[in-house]
């Protein structure tokens, strides 16, 4: 094989749907592999914690479906990592499961259908723990504790190529990863077709984000990764974009803290002596990325614990006086659960307020935020073990900022202004306590892989 | 002297989660001598962001002058991991706006 070509239609499958014509575009191209990744910690600890998706399964469905319908015409492998956000167990049975259903629905012929987990138990990791492994902390976090693990819920780990390339090998047509590097989802069929490690998982690298590599600004829109033996081209598939030099070389940084390296289960992406060069009007051309091996295989461990209950309120503030002493307004509220609940670390609950119209966004961090607006909303949270007490937490919270004294007020009558006169039932709350690595002897050994058959077979139809 | 916004400079500004415990800052120029012409004038140095985001300079995980990309790039720890509860910016996808108004000296 002289050339792998792979399309990207998707840089989150399911968050937001593909944009199909500049998909058809890309199927038309005839690519070797159709693959897309579905996951981000982006979204936030809930869907891990409460093992839940972010987006409607309709939107899911509606992207497998594109590519699959493709992948099956074309007679080339389809690979989904990070199933449903996530990418736990729970996600990647239910991607699997719309598989089945969309090759029942086309009557598609049989094909082979892996996916892999990437779950771990708890007291899976407890064990490693005890027997002496160091959980080490990524991003400031400490090593890891019994205790952090005790809090948490839900653990993935971050797949590598490996059980990517061991279901291509067993011959898998389509591919249900879990927790898996975005990068890798694009660099295992490369590897597998025996192209170089360093360009592999650079094509990764651009791909994994479809056209956040692509000028002008559009997301969901594919692009069309090629990787021969010295070089990957990327090219925008939508008529109005362009893989420039300035806007491959800008999607390196994108979400990451270093845009020379990128760090995947058994080594590190180093693009620091990346050539860029444009080719034509919409492809750019790279050489130059280093794939450096990791002397001991770490594997990115994400894990959600739970926090609480959560209630949400609402207020707005008008009144200039009012605006100017918000924080004596809060400062009673609080007080008035303090009354009722106790201090909130004593109390085992948390209140919070973001206060939208002088620092709302960037909390702290905001230059501005002695200049507010002339008029507030503030966002209340309650969290606590139960529902009942979360309720009322976030009840008082907001309510008695009505009734809070400031000593030269004009209104006597109210505080604040209610549009809802009640507060709402939020998702629980939900922290990130792992973002830890874990050594392994075996890359598979956390990555468990499944083969079985899809599709209609002759006699069924 | 004569100054610029940055926003009039650059042709992106953004900010972004990289992993859950940290917010990355890109600007971006259209021209290599606009970019050249913002490293010079050291507006954008680890003491001005840490002064601009009122975070301590050991909150800055990484500083970057990427030249392929005719970029300016940093990264700071957030103050509690992504979606923590009270967190108002769960992707750090709003944290650049400060970064706007910065007055660029210009020859």
């Amino acid at each position: 094989m002289r050339s792998l070509r792979i399309i990207c239609p998707n840089g989150h499958l399911g968050f937001a749907p593909i944009r199909v014509e500049s998909f058809r575009m890309g199927v038309e191209a005839r690519p070797d592999v159709i693959a897309a990744d579905s996951g981000s910690d982006d979204v936030g600890p809930i869907p891990l914690g409460t093992d839940t998706s972010t987006s409607p399964r309709a939107w899911q469905a509606h992207d497998l479906e594109h590519m699959l319908l493709a992948s099956r015409s074309l007679r080339v492998p389809m690979i989904i990592g990070s199933s449903g956000d996530t990418g736990a167990n729970s996600r990647v049975d239910l991607y699997v499961g719309i598989i089945r259903e969309l090759a029942q629905k086309h009557r598609l012929p049989p094909f082979k259908l892996g996916y892999f987990y990437s779950q771990i138990p708890k007291e899976e990791l407890r064990r490693r723990m005890r027997a002496g492994e160091t959980v080490a902390g990524l991003e400031g976090y400490d090593d890891l504790t019994e205790a952090e693990l005790d809090a948490t819920e839900r653990i993935v780990a971050m797949a590598g190529v490996h059980p990517f390339i061991k279901l291509l090998e067993a011959g898998a047509d389509v591919i249900i990863g879990g927790r898996s590097s975005d990068s890798c989802v694009f660099a295992a069929p490369a590897i597998h077709h025996g192209f170089p490690e360093d360009l592999s998982y650079y094509l990764g690298k651009v791909l994994e984000c479809a056209s956040f590599c692509a000028e002008p600004y559009g997301g969901k829109e594919t692009v069309l990764g090629e990787i021969t033996s010295d070089a990957v081209v990327v090219t925008a598939m939508h008529p109005d974009q362009r893989c420039t030099v300035a806007s491959v070389a800008g999607h390196a940084m994108y979400e990451r803290s270093n845009p020379y390296f990128e760090h995947v289960a058994g080594g590190t992406l180093d693009m620091s002596h990346c050539r860029y060069e444009q080719v034509d009007a919409r492809s750019t051309r790279i050489t130059g990325p280093q794939f450096q091996r990791a002397p001991e295989f770490r594997v990115k461990l994400e894990g959600a614990g739970r926090i609480g209950e959560r209630y949400v309120g609402m207020v707005g503030i008008r009144d200039p006086y009012t605006i100017a002493h918000v924080d004596q307004v809060i400062a009673w509220a609080r007080d008035k659960v303090r009354e009722r609940f106790g201090p909130e670390d004593k109390g085992g609950y948390g209140l919070y307020y973001n206060v939208y119209g002088r620092d709302g966004v960037m909390g702290e961090r905001e230059p501005m935020r002695d200049r507010p607006a002339h008029e507030l909303c503030i966002l209340v949270q309650g969290v606590a073990p139960t529902a009942e007490m979360a309720e009322e937490i976030c009840m008082i919270g907001t309510r008695q900022m009505f009734y809070a004294r400031l000593p030269e007020v004009k209104g006597s009558a109210g505080s604040v202004a209610f549009a809802l006169d009640e507060v709402l039932r939020a998702s629980p709350s939900y922290r990130w306590t792992v973002n830890h690595t874990l050594r392994c002897d075996d890359p598979l050994e956390l990555f468990p892989t499944h083969l079985t058959a899809a599709g209609i077979d002759g006699s069924a139809r | 002297m004569k100054t610029r916004k940055l926003s009039e400079l650059a042709k992106t500004i953004r900010s972004k989660n990289a992993g859950v415990n940290l917010i990355t800052f890109d600007i971006i120029f259209a021209e290599r001598s606009t970019y050249e012409q913002v490293k010079r004038s050291r507006v954008l140095t680890r003491e001005t962001v840490s002064e601009l985001y009122r975070v301590a300079p050991d909150r800055i995980a990484d500083f970057v002058e990427f030249d392929p990309a005719n970029a300016i790039k940093f990264t700071i720890y957030r103050s509690r991991p992504s979606g923590s509860p009270g967190d108002p910016d769960i992707f750090g996808a709003q944290q650049y706006a400060p970064l706007l108004d910065i007055e660029v000296p210009v020859e």
